[in-house]
């Protein structure tokens, strides 16, 4: 069913795995009594779009279920390796995908099982001791290919992957998903800087723009706004689309380079399919049931997601 | 010993010619890095990403994986304490072969405290992956680029710019993991590196004059810290050791030394010079190793402590064969 909703690509099978990836996080926050379950809410329908839609990827070729830790990199480690076989072999016609909040991992995980990349078995994993189905996600975990998880530095990594395939002459492109907290950090900016210096047009970032951070509302703990003015200030090709239509998350990835890297602000809602969230914010960064009452609440709204999904 | 005029600039040059698949990195201190000349031979292998440290570990980060080898140029303090988690993350937990090349190491510029690195050995040696090396003279400047070309993972150079003294034969180029013994003693052993080592030298001599068996050892390889010859020298040190190291006295040579010799069971004593635990200032070389007790007075104070005795070295016998010029007062920062 996953490879015929992958081959489709069309609307419904983007709303359909987004519906998927939010009752699948939403099983693993009950059943671990916490959980980045906001972010599942935001970007369900981005990471859908980006794997049915925009990333030109091949087949995985990584093992169904995820391999252990095999222990850090390094001169003695030769079993050391990237999850980044999830999102297919790199090719120079083929695009390479960089996640940089790496918090949102259950919400990446999930969004490979719903496409056919990572077995369903692959989440008895997660969060368990000696697995690389991380809580957060680093280098060895499936659809990972950098450590990320000290925010802001993904970006630049990947400007260093994009300016490498510029001197090899390659087509394909280096897709970044980005959360907006990280865009309070310094580096995210001269990393945006470099890339409009270096005229790095082969560079397609999507934001997770869900106005949510650890704190609570990120209005209330830092502003990066107007964000489209700042970055379109610092030389990218910048529109803002809602985050739930997978039409306008497509777009802006076919236009013609110009010179520019792209950026796609993702205005998001971070309780999207999930109302009974809202009663929590703006605390929303990790939700921890206070109840075995709240828990049962959410239970039932699982097995109405669950039952949807069963109709797409 | 003579002086050789900018031997990073050339070497680099010579070096880049035999290996297409080096780039440098510069964050708007080219000149002040002797990349200058490298910039114009080679162009569209040099990448300027303005002055942003932070991104430009990433991109050396990213070039790397995919199969560059990019040489990032800047001052020690910049590619250590205003990067340490990005060098930390992007670059060393992946054992990616980015070289940092660190230059004004120690107290090798009258900038000031901002400029100063008398804390990136400390930090450097820190990080699992990473190898730390530290330029002695102009051979080992000379070497270095070919010394740790075979190390598959990132190594931090300090590197000597401008007028720098040549101590070591140039037909004996630096070996990584290897110290030079410039001496052979057992009452006392001294281990130097960096600048220190030419201050050493003199103080050794002076030691050497007055009878004391010395055994003196410059290391340039300060991580990994393995080197048997070097052990061997410190085992057989009946008095006690001296370490001098142009960086602070924690977390650097002196504390590999110490960290060794602990775990050996050593009964014998050890001095550590460096700076003490404190900032240095603006001001020139020879002045800020006298007074933070790094020159070649402070190493022959260390070997009367050691000793017991008062050796009665005038100041005139331990004074530099050659003034080295006041850079830094005269060149670009």
């Amino acid at each position: 069913m996953t490879s015929a909703l992958a081959a489709a690509g069309g609307p419904t099978a983007v709303a359909a795995v987004a519906r998927r990836i939010r009752a699948r996080v939403l099983k693993y926050t009950l059943e671990n009594n916490g959980g980045y379950l906001s972010q599942a809410c935001s970007a369900a329908e981005l990471l859908a779009t980006l794997y049915l839609r925009v990333l030109r990827l091949g087949p995985s070729i990584a093992p169904a279920v995820p391999l252990p830790f095999p222990g850090p990199p390094g001169p003695w480690n030769p079993l050391s390796f990237t999850g980044a076989g999830y999102n297919g072999p790199r090719a120079p016609e083929l695009d390479r995908f960089f996640f940089s909040p790496v918090h949102y991992a259950l919400v990446l995980y999930s969004a490979l099982i719903e496409v056919g990349r990572l077995d369903a078995r692959g989440l008895d994993l997660f969060n368990q001791d000696g697995s690389t189905v991380e809580l957060i996600g680093a280098e060895h975990s499936p659809g990972h290919e950098v450590t990320a998880g000290s925010l802001a530095q993904c970006l630049s990594q990947a400007g260093g992957v994009a300016l490498a395939r510029r001197l090899r002459g390659e087509a394909g492109r280096v897709v970044v998903f980005l959360s907006d907290g990280e865009l309070q950090e310094g580096q995210s900016w001269e990393a945006f800087a470099a890339l409009a210096y270096k005229r790095l047009d082969n560079v397609l970032v999507y934001v997770d723009a869900n106005a949510q951070q650890c704190d609570g509302a990120m209005a209330d703990v830092g502003c990066i706004e107007p964000l489209a003015a700042r970055l379109a200030a610092f030389g990218a090709r910048v529109v803002e689309v809602d985050g739930h239509d997978p039409e306008a998350l497509a777009a802006p990835a076919a236009w013609s380079p110009d010179g520019r890297p792209v950026v796609v602000i993702a205005r998001t809602d971070p309780c999207r399919g999930l109302d009974l969230l809202r009663r929590r914010a703006p605390r929303l960064h990790y939700v921890r049931f206070k109840s075995a009452d709240e828990a049962a609440e959410y239970r039932v709204a699982l097995a109405a997601l669950e039952a949807d999904g069963g109709g797409a | 010993m003579n002086l050789v005029t900018r031997p990073h600039a050339r070497n680099l040059v010579r070096f880049a010619a035999l290996h297409p698949e080096l780039l440098v990195l510069s964050a708007d201190l080219t000149a002040s890095c002797e990349a200058d000349d490298f910039r114009d031979r080679f162009p569209g292998r040099f990448l300027s990403l303005g002055m942003a440290e932070q991104n430009t570990v990433g991109f050396a980060a990213g070039l790397a994986r995919e199969g560059f080898r990019p040489y990032f140029h800047t001052f020690a303090v910049f590619l250590t304490r205003r990067v340490y988690d990005q060098v930390a993350m992007s670059v060393a937990y992946p054992n990616l072969p980015v070289r940092l090349m660190g230059f004004l190491p120690g107290l090798t510029t009258p900038g000031g405290v901002t400029h100063q690195a008398t804390d990136d050995v400390a930090l450097m040696r820190a990080l699992p992956n990473l190898t730390v090396v530290d330029c002695g003279d102009a051979t080992d400047v000379e070497g270095v680029l070919d010394a740790v070309h075979g190390v598959d993972g990132p190594v931090y150079v300090r590197v000597l710019r401008g007028q720098v003294p040549r101590l070591f034969p140039a037909a004996e180029p630096l070996v990584l993991g290897r110290s030079r013994a410039l001496a052979a003693g057992t009452d006392l052993v001294v281990v130097s590196s960096s600048v220190c080592t030419e201050h050493a030298l003199r103080a050794v001599r002076a030691l050497q004059r007055r009878g004391v068996s010395v055994g003196h050892c410059h290391v340039s390889t300060v991580k990994p810290f393995a080197d048997r010859a070097l052990f061997q020298a410190l085992a057989g040190a009946r008095r006690g050791v001296i370490t001098v190291e142009n960086h602070g006295v924690i977390g650097g040579l002196g504390s590999a030394v110490a960290e060794w010799m602990a775990g050996q069971g050593l009964g014998v004593r050890l001095v550590r010079l460096g700076v003490q635990d404190t900032y240095a200032q603006g001001a020139s070389l020879p002045y800020l190793l006298a007074k933070h007790g790094m020159d070649a007075r402070a190493v022959v104070a260390a070997a009367e402590t050691l000793l017991g005795q008062r050796l009665q070295v005038p100041a005139a016998e331990l004074a530099a064969d050659v003034t080295l010029p006041d850079e830094g007062r005269v060149e670009d920062l």
